[in-house]
């Protein structure tokens, strides 16, 4: 900043050129709908018609693309071979039974694994890793979906998670060992993780579906585009991290390539390698209902059809089911990785070496053959299920009878006063003023690579047409950020100075971000039921966990030095608070602020379920209509804006760490 | 240069003028500089000069130190003489071959039979028991289990570990998992044996135990032996010779003895002041000419005086000075060591 001033030779104050920028930009605003009509409407003979050629391309690549030795299409057949082959031996496994023959004709062969099988084999995996609380903590999730009656599509569920888990860490792994050992390959493929990272699931599966037709093998495709990318990143960092001593002693002993990477690196940076199997396991949980919307079935396909019908009750109880077998897988793996390898006992036959297998086996084989028998013990009895289905829609019509006007009038407040007032500033705005002052931010900031960047992303949004569902997302987003970080940051600030607060609050949001994001739809569209009130309501439900966290992260990272510094100046709490922690805990908060901005902006693509009218409802239109062109320019909208925010915020929390000599801004 | 006449003898290791800048281009900024560059001119490129034209020989058999403080570039020269890293000027020999000349497969033959590290912070894998992580070497080229399992236990009872060998690294004490450390790079047996600052990261009492454990363990291996410390009492403890390193070049090589008693610079002699000199002089280099009668007592020739003192105690005067079962080689007098002594 300091630079450019003195570039200019100017010695104006800092936030002269940042008037300038905004005397221009409302000069534009007020004045210049008159003389340049297309700077507030952009010229529809100049759009790029990427819809078209995106949904062009999509039937090329389908019809007649081909890579010499193999076509394209032969390309996703094989894909869809490698996922469906384990794919059906899961489900037959768990779910279907193996069968002989096709379609009505088939005979079961044998029967699937009997509920009690199941729950007896993950509790004892529970056992294994984590000891008695785990196994414990494993059989009553598992008990609880089979006690609700989610038992059959918790197992299509698990079959699907079963299949995307282990392609998604062995291909995200695969990934990041090369971007480890080639800094090109990592050059070229970050951005393309960007991409992955930021497009709304939605703006993908027309595409995938497309490709894969409709159907579980095109679910697993969306759930690994989802679920890969953190391993890839975890992959790679975990592996530049592995002490450089361990790296020369490989070499030193004589390591050949190969036993560098399996015998050194992999097992010293095994502990950060299962955080990577952790993360690809909550993201395929997580996408386990948008999945269902391409031909997953399971749990998903419940929660979907009973928000479709407004049955509360049901999509509770399944969406519950979602979150216990959540806990469950995300407790089990969270131990495999805490878990240190004892010695193994070599001594004894195999089913003393293996009590566990053995103990799981015998089960297995014991309530197989009991089930042939006795029909509860093959299937859970549907006598001993509860529901409280019908319990949910009653409390919901009593809330509603009760205190209708109440939650009228607050919704209808907020709409008049707030979000409406808002949206329509939002939407008077011209797109040339609103690129012109990103790209200056960027400028300002982050020198003129950002400014190009945020100038030409913000450009292209309006030039693809999609400008004014940009302003709906971003007036929807920006609301929801704003009551997310008003109540974010209060909490954050009280829980960062008491221990126990923040205890218990982080268990709070531990376990609200192990919830699918449908879930928080749900009790937001039975009190407000649909618009855009109740997608806020879920949004900021949503999106306060990373405000909360990062601001307490900031505030107990503050040096206990200059606040002791502060203290012996004689500032007052309050002062201490303000002047020193807070500010020295900006760029955390301003982190963040980005990340709450990235969850509101993915929960929002969600919530185009309940009617809203942004890129999301745009991205679900295409979903629906099939059309992969709209869906992915709806899509690829949403990631410029997160891009832009993000790149921006980020150039922000730098340039206030350099301002307040925090050092490197590497965070 | 001039011919050093340990290097075509028995010399194991040679570096000459090996120049080590990190940094982009390093190689031909550093011909364009010149033969002897100051190093501000090579920081004034955006380079680190962290090895500075280093030239020596490490001799068959000996103990080598190099020493000299944090930041020095000990590290960078043990891992340019593993060839770790490659030198970006200068050649450095292994059994008199050119060690930047061999392939990357050569290399790997060499390091896995002929070469041995040992660690500051110990490089144990954590998720290997003791005896697996001394084995580790000989798994990795490709020994049966048998009798890798073999080697290891005997290298474990060697540093006195016997009884661990199915703990894990982190159910050790410090001066334990260097004791594997130690092990694990003798496993291979190797002709040079590197250990760049092993004994560091350990508290002074357990330091002290484990000089003493190096010593005992090289009166029976006999290694060619190349050794970095940062600790100038360590350093005169243990070597047959020493380098001192300052900036990345060193200012001064030679036996403890020759160290202390003609320092080189202002440098060297404010490491060197603190030392007792009786603890290194050799009783060899204050002897005086054998005359008049012969001493009843003696000391061998390759004692220091601290060492030879005791035996003034029973009223003697002189001492003979002898090599082995050889002949008297000069005699000792009281006042030579009083004077030596007091001198500090
Ligand atoms: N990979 C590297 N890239 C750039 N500079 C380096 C690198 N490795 C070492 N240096 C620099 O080279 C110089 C010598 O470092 P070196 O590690 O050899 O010192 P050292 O004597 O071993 O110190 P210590 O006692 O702390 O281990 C230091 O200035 C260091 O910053
Ligand atoms: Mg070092």
């Amino acid at each position: 900043m300091q630079a450019s001033a003195i570039r200019n030779g100017i010695a104006l104050p800092r936030w002269s050129g940042w008037a300038i920028a905004l005397f221009c930009f409302v000069l534009l605003w007020k004045f210049g709908a008159e003389q340049l009509p297309w700077a507030f409407e952009y010229p529809r003979k100049a759009m790029i018609p990427a819809a078209r050629w995106i949904g062009d391309f999509t039937k090329w690549l389908l019809n007649e693309a081909t890579f010499g030795l193999f076509t394209f299409q032969e390309f996703t057949r094989f894909i869809a071979a490698v996922i469906d082959f384990p794919y059906r031996i899961a489900l037959s496994l768990l779910s279907t039974g193996f069968l002989q023959g096709e379609g009505s004709a088939a005979v079961q062969i044998t029967p699937p694994l009997s509920w009690i099988a199941v729950i007896v084999t993950f509790t004892l995996l529970g056992l294994h890793a984590g000891g008695m609380r785990l196994a414990a903590l494993v059989a009553a999730c598992l008990g609880f979906v089979a006690l609700f009656g989610q038992w059959q599509s918790a197992m299509v569920t698990l079959a699907s998670i079963l299949v995307a888990v282990p392609l998604g860490v062995a291909g995200g792994a695969a990934l990041g060992v090369l971007a480890w050992r080639s800094p090109a390959f990592e050059r070229a493929i970050r951005p393309v993780l960007d991409l992955m990272q930021t497009i709304p699931v939605f703006a993908y599966l027309v595409p995938i579906l497309f490709l894969f037709g409709f159907g579980p093998t095109a679910a697993v495709v969306a759930t690994l585009i989802y679920a890969m990318p953190p391993m890839t990143r975890v992959t790679q960092l975990a592996l530049s991290r592995v002490p450089g001593e361990l790296t020369d002693l490989g070499r030193m002993v004589g390591c050949s390539r190969r036993q560098m990477l399996w015998r050194v690196m992999v097992p010293a940076s095994m502990p950060s390698l299962m955080v990577g199997v952790n993360q690809v396991i909550m993201l395929s949980l997580n996408m386990v209902i948008i999945a269902s919307m391409i031909g997953a079935g399971g749990l998903g396909f419940d929660v979907l059809a009973a928000l479709r019908r407004l049955d509360f009750g049901a999509g509770l109880e399944a969406g519950l089911a979602i979150v216990a077998l959540a806990v469950a897988l995300d407790r089990l793996s969270q131990a495999f990785a805490a878990r240190r390898t004892g010695a193994a006992p070599t001594a004894g036959n195999p089913v003393q070496r293996h009590p566990y297998l053995a103990g799981a086996l015998a089960t297995i084989v014991i309530a197989g053959l009991a089930g042939l028998a006795v029909p509860a013990v093959q299937t859970y009895p549907e006598a001993l299920e509860l529901s409280t289905g019908t319990f949910w829609s009653e409390v919901v019509a009593w809330i509603n009878v009760n205190f209708f006007d109440a939650i009228e009038a607050v919704k209808n407040a907020v709409l008049l006063n707030l979000l409406i007032p808002f949206k329509r500033f939002l939407l008077d705005l011209p797109w040339l003023g609103v690129a012109g002052l990103l790209a200056f931010a960027g400028w300002r900031l982050g020198g003129w690579q950002l400014a190009v960047l945020a100038g030409v992303l913000a450009f292209l949004i309006a030039a693809t047409g999609q400008w004014e569902k940009a302003m709906i997302t971003v007036y929807l987003c920006g609301i929801s950020v704003l009551f997310a970080m008003l109540i974010g940051v209060p909490v954050g600030i009280l829980a960062a100075e008491r221990e126990r607060l923040w205890t218990v609050v982080r268990v709070v949001i531990d376990t609200l971000q192990t919830l699918p994001s449908f879930v928080y739809l749900m009790p937001a569209v039975m009190l407000f039921r649909v618009g855009d009130f109740t997608a806020m309501v879920a949004v900021v439900a949503y999106a306060v966990a990373p405000a909360i966290r990062y601001t307490v992260l900031g505030l107990q990272h503050v040096d206990p030095k200059l606040i002791e510094a502060g203290r012996a100046m004689g500032c007052t709490p309050n002062q201490i608070l303000l002047r020193i922690k807070l500010k020295l805990a900006l760029p955390e908060i301003m982190l963040g602020l980005n990340q709450t901005v990235m969850f509101a902006l993915s929960m929002l693509v969600i919530t185009a379920l309940v009617g809203t009218r942004d890129l999301g409802q745009e991205v679900y239109i295409a979903l629906t209509k099939a059309d992969p062109g709209r869906g992915l320019v709806a899509g690829l909208a949403v990631a410029f804006i997160a891009i832009i925010t993000d790149r921006l915020n980020q150039a922000g929390a730098r340039a206030a760490r350099a301002r307040l000599g925090l050092g490197d801004a590497q965070a | 240069m001039t011919a050093d006449p340990a290097e075509s003898r028995d010399a194991k290791l040679v570096c000459r003028n090996v120049w080590k800048l990190f940094g982009a281009r390093g190689r031909e900024v550093l011909e364009t500089l010149g033969p002897d560059p100051a190093p501000g001119a090579i920081t004034a490129q955006g380079l680190v000069p962290a090895v500075r034209d280093v030239s020596l020989t490490v001799a068959e058999g000996e103990i080598f130190v190099i020493m000299g403080l944090s930041g020095s570039g000990k590290s960078t020269l043990v891992r340019l003489m593993s060839r770790l890293i490659e030198p970006t000027a200068g050649e450095i020999l292994f059994n008199g071959r050119d060690l930047l000349a061999a392939s990357d497969a050569e290399m790997m033959m060499i390091r896995r039979h002929k070469m041995g590290m040992v660690f500051q912070h110990f490089a144990l894998l954590p998720h290997l028991s003791v005896l697996d992580n001394v084995a580790f070497p000989l798994d990795v080229q490709g020994m049966g289990r048998e009798e890798r399992i073999a080697r290891a236990r005997k290298m474990i009872e060697l540093v006195g570990l016997g009884g661990r060998e199915d703990a894990f690294p982190r159910q050790l004490s410090g001066g334990q998992q260097q004791r594997v450390g130690i092990a694990r790079s003798l496993a291979v047996e190797p002709e040079l044996w590197f250990l760049d600052e092993p004994f560091s990261a350990l508290d002074p009492l357990i330091r002290r135990e484990m000089q003493d454990e190096f010593i005992r363990l090289q009166s029976v291996l006999k290694k060619t032996i190349v050794f970095i410390t940062h600790d100038f009492d360590e350093a005169i403890r243990l070597a047959d010779r020493i380098a001192i390193m300052k900036d990345g070049a060193i200012v001064q090589q030679g036996t403890p003895e020759e160290i202390v008693m003609s320092p080189a610079d202002d440098y060297v002699r404010e490491f060197s002041r603190a030392v007792p000199k009786a603890k290194v002089v050799r009783v060899t280099s204050a002897m005086r000419p054998a005359d008049g009668p012969e001493p009843q007592a003696g000391v061998d020739a390759r004692a220091t005086i601290a060492e030879a003192a005791p035996l003034f105690l029973d009223g003697a005067e002189r001492l003979k000075v002898t090599e082995g079962q050889g002949g008297t080689l000069g005699h000792l007098h009281l006042a030579d060591v009083i004077r030596l002594m007091l001198g500090g």
